[in-house]
C-alpha cells in the first residue's frame, strides 16, 4: 500500500492542521469540517495525520476497538477467554459517500448465519472508527439518512443496532473529520454545529509556496520510502508535540477572564445555543498545551475564535460576508486587536 | 474541456487531425504510467472514434495488463472486495471476490455511463485512485488497486458530465466525437507496446530540473488553473512524455505536451502576461489576505539545486506557452475561455430514484436476485426457505437448502428532489425592479433549500432569446455569483423563455427530479422564438410553446407582474394549465411564499 503523505511536509494549511492537532490532543472538542476548492490538498492534510498518533491499547482480535479491561457487551473477543492486549494504530477511516446503513453501523454476519445458523452481529465503519477519527470526503453531499445516523451517534457515543432481529449497542466515540466543496452544496446547519472546529482551505497563491507543493509532491510518488525518511525528524517532533500536549491538557488553566470572554464573544456573534462557548474554551486550552502555555490567554481565544464559531452564525442568505471575517471583527472590537 | 473548433466548409472540423493524434499520444502516457495519471475522461459517443481510441490504448498497454469494464449501474458496494454471494450460499462459508477495481490492478478500468455516474459512486472511485487500493469489507484489508480509469462520457457537452471529485483526478479529456473516420482510419499511433515497455523501464529515472518545474506551476497559473493536482498530473505526463521520446531528463517540449493535453482543457482563461493574482477570473479565490508567516523550508531533497531567478522562470513560462499555442489553431483558442466556462455551467446533478433497490431509508423487501447493488434481505430470505427444509435434500454437512426463489432482496425510498425553475421575463422597463425581486426569491428558497435538499435554476429571456442564467443547484454560494450580473431590457421573447425553461424540467424530470415552473412576466410577448420581432409571430409561438408545456404536463405556476393584471397573462396560465397568481410588483418573499406553496402541492 503506497504509504501516507508526511503531516509535517504538507506545505501551507495552517489552519487546518492547527484545527486537527487540536482534535487529536482533545477528542471531545468534536470534529474537524474543512471547506474549499477541489486539489488544496484537504485529503492530503487528514489523512496524514494518522500518523502523528500515538498507538493506542486494544485487544488482539477485537473488532470493536474496545480498550483492555473495559470491553463493550457485545465484544466477543473482550468477553472471551483470555484477552491478549496489543497496541494497534488510532483507526483513521474513510466514510465514503453512497456507504449503506449497513457498512455504517454493521450488520448480521452472513457467513455464520448461513453455515453455522448462529444470529451474530458484524460491526460496522463506527465500530472500527471507535477511539478514532471518521474521515468523509465531499460531506456535504452526505445522504440524509446517513447524516442523522451520524449525528446520533456523535452526541451519543454510542452506536445502537435494532434491526434484523438484533439488538446491539456499543461504544463509538468518534471524531468527525469532513471537507467539502460549497460550490457543490451547503452542509445542513444541523450537521454544521456538530463539527467543533471549521476551516476555509485555499490554494496557496504565491507562487514560490505551489512550487514547492508541487516538487514535494513529486518527490513522495518518485521515492515514498525516500521522503518518509527525509521527513521521519520533522514527523517525530510533530508526534512528540502532540503527546507532550495530551498530557499537559489536564493542567492547562481556563482562569475566569478567559471564560468570560469567550461568553461575550458568543453573545456578541448572537451564535446559538452553548456548544460555540464550550467548544472555543476547550479548543482554546488544547491550542495552549501544544504551544506549552500553562494557562489560556486572550489572544490565544482570539486566534481559536475564527475555526470554532465561524460557522455557528446565522446565516442570512443576502450577506455576503464571510462568516471568518465577521468573527474577526467580533474578535477586534471585544478583544482590541 | 477542449471546444471543437468551427467546421471547415467540408464539414471537417479543422483539427481532427490534431486532435486525434493528441488522443494517441494521451493513450500512450496513459500506457507508460496508468496509476499516476488517474486516466482519461473519454468525451465520445459510442463509434468509430472512441473504438479506435480503446484498441489504441490496448495495443499500447503491456499484454499482461489487466483491462476491466465496470457495469452501466455502478454502486459502490460492487466496486469494494466483499463475499461473493452465489459460492458463500454454495459452499456455506464466506468466499472473498477481488471486484473489478483490485481485478484491474495494474491495469485499466473502463467506466461505461460516467455521464450519469452517481455521486457516491465517483467518490469512492475518487478514493480509489488517491490510495491506489480497492476498499475491502468493512474490517477487511482491501486490495491494490493501482490503475487508470476510463470514464465514457456520451453527455456530449450537455446535462451533467463527469461528477468534479472524479473529473479532477483524471489527467485526461478527449473529445473525440468530431473525429471523422478517415483521420481514425488513417492514422495509427507512430509508437508500439515495445515503445511503452521501455519508456515504463525508463520512468523512474527521468529528472525534471527545478526550474522547469516552477515554469510549469507559473503556466498552469496563466491558463487560471488553481487546482494543485492538475499541475502534478501535468508533471507527471512530461515526465511519461520524456521517457517515451528517450531523454534523460524533462525538456521543454515534453512540457509544453503536457500542458497541452493536462492543462489546457482545464483553462479558465486565456493567458495573461501578468501573473493571474489580480486577474479576475470567475474560479479564482480570493487572495489571501495574510501571507504564510514562514516561507516554506527547503526541501531537503532539493537543497543542491540553485533556484533560477525569477526573470528566467518567467521567460521559460512564456516559452512553454508559446510553444503550446504553436500546436493549437487559432479557432480552438479562441473559442477556449468560453468553453471553459461553459463547462462549468453544469447542473448539480445528483438525480435519485424515487424507490430504488441501492440506497436510502428502507422500504421493504421483495423477491429477487441480489447482486449489481440489489442488496439481499437475509432473514427475509432464510424464513422463506425455512419451510422447506424438511422437504429439500441437503448435501452431507450442509444445514441449509435455499433455493433461488427464496431469495429476497429489499428496497429503499430516496426522498424525491424538487427543482425550482424561475423563468423571469427580463425585458421593458420594469425589468430591473423584477429581476431584483426574481434574485431574491431564488436566494431565499435557496438558503432552505439545504434543509430540504430541492434545487433551484433561473431562466431569464430579453432581446431575442432566453437564458439560462442559474442551471439547477442547490449552491447558495453560486447562485449569489450567477445572479450578480443579470441585465435587463429590450424586447419579450415569451415563447423561447417558456421552451427554456421546459427543457430545464424535462431534463430534471429525466434525472428522477419532480420539477415546477415559476414564470414571471406580464404575459406580452413580441418576439417569435427564432428572434424576429412582430406580435402576430410572436402570439403565435407563445400559443405553441404553452401547449407543448401543457401537452408535456409542467407543474407551472405565471405570476402576472404587470402594473395592472392583464388578460395576457391569465390566457397564458390557462394556455399552459397552470396555476395563475397576479403579484403586481411582486417582492421577493411573496414569490418566495408562493413557490414554497407549489413545492406542497406538488408533494
Amino acid at each position: 500500500m503506497m504509504p501516507a503523505f508526511p503531516f509535517s511536509a504538507i506545505v501551507g494549511q495552517e489552519a487546518l492542521k492547527t484545527a486537527l492537532m487540536i482534535a487529536a490532543t482533545d477528542p471531545a472538542v468534536g470534529g474537524v469540517l474543512a471547506f474549499g476548492d477541489r486539489g488544496t490538498g484537504k485529503s492530503t492534510t487528514i489523512r496524514a495525520l494518522a500518523a502523528l498518533l500515538p498507538p493506542m491499547e486494544a485487544v488482539a482480535g477485537c473488532l470493536y476497538n474496545c480498550p483492555p479491561g473495559r470491553p463493550a457487551a457485545c465484544c466477543p473477543v473482550c468477553n472471551g477467554a483470555d484477552p491478549q492486549p496489543e497496541m494497534r494504530p488510532v483507526p483513521v477511516v474513510d466514510l465514503p459517500l453512497g456507504s449503506t446503513e449497513d457498512r455504517v453501523l454493521g450488520a448480521l454476519d452472513l457467513e455464520r448465519a448461513l453455515s453455522t445458523g448462529e444470529k451474530h452481529f458484524e460491526p460496522g465503519l463506527l465500530a472500527r472508527a471507535h477511539r478514532g477519527f471518521l474521515y468523509i470526503d465531499e460531506v456535504n453531499l452526505l445522504e440524509d439518512h446517513i447524516v442523522d445516523l451520524l449525528l446520533d451517534v456523535a452526541a451519543s457515543g454510542e452506536s445502537v443496532v435494532e434491526r434484523e432481529g438484533l439488538s446491539i449497542r456499543h461504544p463509538a466515540r468518534i471524531v468527525l473529520v469532513g471537507s467539502g466543496n460549497p460550490e457543490e452544496g451547503d452542509l445542513r446547519p444541523q450537521l454544521l454545529d456538530r463539527f467543533g472546529l471549521s476551516v476555509e482551505v485555499r490554494t496557496p497563491q504565491v507562487i514560490a509556496e505551489r512550487v514547492e507543493v508541487v516538487r514535494r509532491r513529486d518527490a513522495f510518488e518518485r521515492d515514498p520510502e525516500g521522503f518518509l525518511a527525509d521527513w521521519a525528524d520533522a514527523e517525530s517532533t510533530a508526534r512528540d508535540c502532540l503527546a507532550r500536549a495530551r498530557e499537559a491538557l489536564p493542567t492547562v488553566e481556563v482562569g475566569e477572564e478567559a471564560r468570560i470572554r469567550a461568553a461575550e464573544l458568543c453573545l456578541s456573534l448572537g451564535t446559538d445555543g452553548l456548544r460555540g462557548e464550550l467548544t472555543l474554551v476547550r479548543a482554546a486550552r488544547a491550542l495552549a498545551a501544544l504551544e506549552g502555555e500553562a494557562a489560556v490567554s486572550e489572544a490565544l481565544m482570539a486566534r481559536i475564535a475564527p475555526m470554532a464559531l465561524g460557522h455557528r452564525l446565522r446565516r442570512d442568505p443576502l450577506d455576503d460576508t464571510a462568516a471568518a471575517a465577521r468573527v474577526e471583527r467580533a474578535v477586534a472590537d471585544l478583544i482590541g486587536a | 474541456m477542449r471546444d471543437l473548433p468551427e467546421p471547415t466548409p467540408d464539414g471537417e472540423p479543422a483539427d481532427a487531425g490534431a486532435l486525434w493524434r493528441d488522443a494517441l499520444l494521451a493513450a500512450a502516457l496513459v500506457a507508460v504510467d496508468p496509476a499516476g495519471l488517474g486516466g482519461v475522461w473519454l468525451q465520445a459517443g459510442p463509434g468509430h472514434a472512441r473504438d479506435a481510441w480503446i484498441a489504441a490504448l490496448r495495443r499500447l498497454m503491456p499484454a499482461s495488463a489487466p483491462w476491466q469494464r465496470l457495469p452501466m449501474s455502478l454502486d459502490i458496494a460492487a466496486l469494494s472486495c466483499g463475499p461473493d454471494l452465489g459460492l458463500t450460499l454454495a459452499t456455506g462459508r464466506r468466499v472473498e471476490t477481488p471486484g473489478p477495481a483490485a481485478r484491474a490492478d495494474g491495469g485499466v478500468l473502463l467506466l461505461p455511463g460516467a455521464e450519469g455516474l452517481d455521486r457516491g459512486a465517483a467518490g469512492a472511485l475518487a478514493q480509489i485512485l488517491d490510495t491506489g487500493r480497492a476498499p475491502g469489507a468493512v474490517h477487511g484489508p482491501g486490495a491494490a488497486a493501482r490503475l487508470a480509469l476510463i470514464a465514457f462520457d456520451e453527455s456530449a457537452g450537455e446535462g451533467e458530465g463527469l461528477p468534479p471529485a472524479l473529473a479532477d483526478r483524471l489527467a485526461f479529456r478527449l473529445a473525440l466525437d468530431a473525429v471523422p473516420l478517415a483521420v481514425t482510419e488513417g492514422t495509427l499511433s507512430p509508437l508500439d507496446a515495445a515503445d511503452v515497455a521501455g519508456a515504463r523501464a525508463r520512468l523512474d529515472r527521468i529528472d525534471v530540473p527545478p526550474a522547469l518545474q516552477e515554469a510549469m506551476v507559473v503556466a498552469a497559473l496563466r491558463y487560471g488553473v488553481f487546482s494543485l493536482r492538475a499541475v502534478v498530473l501535468a508533471l507527471r505526463a512530461a515526465r511519461a512524455q520524456a521517457a517515451l521520446t528517450g531523454g534523460a531528463e524533462v525538456g521543454e517540449a515534453a512540457a509544453a505536451a503536457a500542458l497541452r493535453l493536462v492543462i489546457l482543457p482545464r483553462a479558465t482563461c486565456l493567458p495573461m502576461e501578468e501573473a493571474p493574482e489580480e486577474a479576475p477570473t470567475e474560479e479564482a479565490p480570493p487572495p489571501d489576505a495574510t501571507p504564510p508567516e514562514d516561507p516554506p523550508p527547503e526541501d531537503p531533497s532539493e537543497g543542491e539545486d540553485q533556484p533560477s531567478s525569477a526573470e528566467e522562470i518567467q521567460a521559460m513560462a512564456d516559452r512553454l506557452l508559446e510553444a503550446v499555442h504553436a500546436e493549437l489553431p487559432p479557432e480552438v483558442l479562441a473559442s477556449m475561455a468560453g468553453g471553459a466556462r461553459r463547462g462549468r455551467a453544469r447542473g448539480d446533478g445528483a438525480g435519485q430514484r424515487r424507490l430504488g433497490t441501492q440506497r436510502g431509508r428502507p422500504a421493504g423487501v421483495r423477491p429477487g436476485v441480489p447482486g449489481q447493488g440489489r442488496r439481499l434481505a437475509l432473514t427475509q430470505t432464510l424464513a422463506a426457505a425455512a419451510p422447506w427444509q424438511a422437504l429439500r435434500r441437503r448435501a452431507p454437512g450442509q444445514r441449509l437448502a435455499i433455493r433461488r426463489d427464496d431469495l429476497r432482496i429489499r428496497r429503499f425510498k430516496t426522498p424525491r428532489e424538487t427543482l425550482t425553475i424561475f423563468a423571469v421575463d427580463a425585458s421593458g422597463s420594469a425589468a430591473l425592479a423584477r429581476l431584483a425581486e426574481a434574485k431574491g426569491a431564488v436566494e431565499l428558497l435557496l438558503a432552505e433549500a439545504y434543509r430540504r435538499r430541492d434545487l433551484v435554476a433561473l431562466v431569464a429571456f430579453r432581446g431575442t432569446r432566453a437564458e439560462v442564467l442559474l442551471p439547477p443547484t442547490r449552491a447558495l454560494a453560486r447562485a449569489r455569483r450567477a445572479l450578480a450580473a443579470l441585465p435587463g431590457g429590450g424586447a419579450t421573447p415569451l415563447g423561447a423563455g417558456i421552451d427554456a425553461a421546459a427543457v430545464l424540467a424535462r431534463d430534471a424530470i429525466q434525472r428522477g427530479q419532480d420539477a415546477q415552473v415559476i414564470l414571471l412576466t406580464d404575459g406580452k410577448g413580441n418576439v417569435a422564438r427564432d428572434g424576429t420581432e412582430g406580435r402576430a409571430a410572436a402570439r403565435a409561438d407563445t400559443a405553441a410553446a404553452a401547449a407543448a408545456a401543457a401537452r408535456a404536463g409542467l407543474d407551472a405556476l405565471v405570476i402576472d407582474t404587470a402594473p395592472r393584471p392583464a388578460r395576457e397573462a391569465r390566457a397564458l396560465a390557462e394556455a399552459m394549465a397552470a396555476r395563475y397568481l397576479a403579484l403586481p410588483g411582486a417582492q421577493a418573499e411573496t414569490i418566495a411564499k408562493a413557490a414554497r406553496a407549489g413545492l406542497e402541492v406538488a408533494r
